[in-house]
């Protein structure tokens, strides 16, 4: 609590001011270990599960630190089922919806950030709306829908559905990113001969590329980690990664080493990705925010 | 900036732009770029507004009518028209005392996750504002990957931390003296097995909420701070009436995600209880699940899906409130 005062108190002497912050940041610093302790450790429990021996795994005393390390249980997992099948899908679907939620989102962004039009103000409530339909609700009648056009169990099928959630995010973010570039920039470009698109091509485009990135790194990682439509829309034969992971529960137990190293694969690119475009994603989703 | 929305926003919607409304849109501020005519913003949208009708518009109206249908098996496959029920399906499930407990099983244990959600949050946020430099990036990292652990993934590693035979998490609590958790089967009882899956979507729910609160806390002034404090407020008092109020917005909108959020469980419980949720970890999502792909009932599956939309609406509407405020800013 006094931390923060440390730096406003001039009153007292340099000396014991720079002493105290130190002190009641130590409190503070046990405090923040603590926290990366408790919300770390199921990460780290899930890595070390994966590279000991799965005997040491169901050891009553825990091995907190693999005493052997083994790369085992990576290749059970990758035996238990086909791994590369599932992925290989997993990447198709994610990649185009993708595809089609940027270039579709993009030009429905323009449209709403860059014009103005009558039932503008609708659209947005829409696509806000639109965004808050649980996942679940729907699943009904969209397995119903792909049932009756034939898509059930096929990959396109499966694409069309992700479009639900992936579209109305990818519109929304993009927005978000093309408000925070000033108007004035392409009014510039246009005063000095640049068409409409011309501005657009030549100076939004590239401020906006950073952000297109950000988005569609997110959107990717949303589609990969879909979990009920996958399971509800494909057969086993066709089983996407998410789906894959439960391959480990069978109806004599659970293999956990082995699923902790499956885990393992599945997260870790996931994890990276998400580092990497974190930072431009939570200020894209907060811009502003304050200001209301 | 926001001329737009107002000039815009008395008006009523409309799908198609008439071909005449460029020249009646003369109230449009002057000086707005309004050359390509009124068309080409609905041009933009169109791919948008035709996927959206199709992957949502559609199922959303199939839904309702579902809801008002006996549709089963036979349906499914074809053999027999849906037939119309009225409102038997609304009767059959509000009638049903389990629906009821349900609905107050869903009710409380969203509150609870969201209750904990923002409370652990807003008090990390907090501490990462007081720690030294290499912890706030520790704390950092820490949350990042939590938050972007797929969610199926982070079920199965609390599956695991929670076995009752190797669970590492009884080996510790019974580490505590007097306490023997060896064996303990946390999914014996709902309640119980609930609050771990409750702990689990608390687990992946607060590093959103610290990051934004973090953001949101930088842009309150110091100087607010400081008069409050040299006006004799302590460190309870500056929170509560000073950043407290300049952050409303930001945990409004947060609240209402995370009530949205924690109402859609459904993976965590599904996959937590092997695809077959005893009846005491059913929540109106499973529930809905349940009694379309597991009865065949898929009019009543459908009556509860939309009874948990409607339930959340006015979530919704306090949402899209703060929403189109920070919108209208811009």
């Amino acid at each position: 609590m006094s931390a923060a005062n440390a730096t406003a108190t001039p009153a007292t002497s340099p000396a014991p001011a720079v002493t105290r912050r130190r002190k009641s940041k130590l409190g503070w610093n046990v405090l923040g270990l603590l926290v990366v302790l408790t919300a770390g450790f199921p990460v780290y429990w899930m890595i070390n599960t994966a590279f000991k021996p799965a005997k040491d795994a169901i050891d009553p005393d825990p091995h907190f630190f693999p005493s052997t390390f083994t790369l085992e249980n990576f290749k059970r997992a990758l035996d238990i089922a086909d791994f590369w099948g599932p992925v290989l899908r997993s990447l198709t679907v994610s990649l185009v919806v993708v595809v089609i939620g940027i270039a579709v989102g993009l030009l429905a962004a323009l449209a709403i950030s860059r014009f103005s039009f009558r039932g503008r103000k609708a659209v947005i409530v829409g696509i806000l709306a639109v965004q808050m339909v649980p996942l679940v609700a729907m699943i009904i009648p969209v397995f119903l829908l792909l049932n009756d056009l034939g898509q059930y169990d096929r990959l396109s099928g499966l694409i069309i559905t992700y479009l639900t959630f992936i579209l109305p995010f990818t519109v929304w973010t993009l927005r978000g990113f093309i408000v925070n570039i000033p108007k004035e920039l392409e009014e510039a470009a246009m005063v000095d001969g640049c068409t409409r698109t011309g501005a657009f091509v030549r100076v939004v485009f590239p401020l906006l590329a950073p952000g297109m990135v950000a988005t569609s790194v997110y959107a990717f990682i949303q589609a990969w980690n879909e979990y009920l439509y996958a399971l509800m829309l494909m057969s086993q034969q066709n089983q996407t990664a998410t789906v894959w992971l439960s391959n480990f529960i069978t109806k004599n137990g659970t293999e956990y080493a082995p699923m902790m190293a499956g885990s393992t694969m599945m997260a870790v690119p996931i994890v990276i990705l998400f580092l990497l475009v974190q930072r431009k994603m939570a200020a894209g989703l907060t811009a502003g925010a304050v200001k209301g | 900036m926001s001329a737009a929305d107002t000039t815009t926003a008395k008006v009523p919607p409309v799908r198609q732009s008439p071909p005449s409304g460029s020249t009646a849109g003369g109230p449009g501020k002057p000086g707005k770029k309004s050359d390509g005519g009124a068309g080409v913003p609905w041009l933009l949208l169109a791919p948008c507004l035709l996927v959206l009708l199709l992957v949502l518009g559609y199922p959303l109206a199939r839904l309702v009518i579902l809801s008002f249908q006996n549709f089963g098996q036979p349906q499914l496959w074809g053999f027999q028209e849906a037939e119309w029920a009225g409102f038997d399906n609304f009767t059959k499930i509000l009638g049903d005392g389990e629906f009821w407990t349900v609905v107050l099983r869903t009710v409380l244990f969203a509150a609870g996750a969201v209750i904990v959600t923002m409370v652990a949050g807003m008090m990390i946020a907090l501490l990462l504002q007081r720690v030294s430099g290499w912890v706030k990036t520790l704390i950092n990292i820490v949350l990042v990957a939590s938050w972007g652990m797929p969610i199926i993934v982070a079920t199965a590693i609390f599956k695991w931390l929670f076995d009752a035979d190797y669970g590492v998490l009884n080996w510790l609590l019974s580490r505590i003296p007097g306490v023997d958790m060896i064996g303990h089967n946390w999914f014996a009882s709902g309640p119980q097995g609930l609050a771990v899956i409750m702990l689990l979507v608390v687990w992946g729910a607060v590093p959103f909420v610290v990051i934004t609160l973090s953001a949101g806390l930088t842009q309150v002034p110091k100087e607010l701070e400081e008069a409050a404090r040299l006006d004799g407020a302590g460190a309870w008092g500056v929170f509560r009436f000073v950043t407290l109020p300049i952050l409303k917005p930001i945990i409004v909108m947060l609240t209402t995600l995370s009530v949205i959020w924690d109402m859609g469980v459904f993976p965590q419980v599904y996959v937590m209880r092997n695809g077959h949720p005893e009846p005491e970890f059913q929540l109106l999502t499973t529930y809905s699940f349940d009694r379309a792909f597991v009865v065949n009932d898929y009019g009543t599956g459908s009556a509860i899906a939309l009874v948990t939309v409607l339930l959340l609406l006015g979530v919704v509407a306090v949402y899209m409130r703060q929403m189109l405020k920070i919108g209208d800013v811009e």
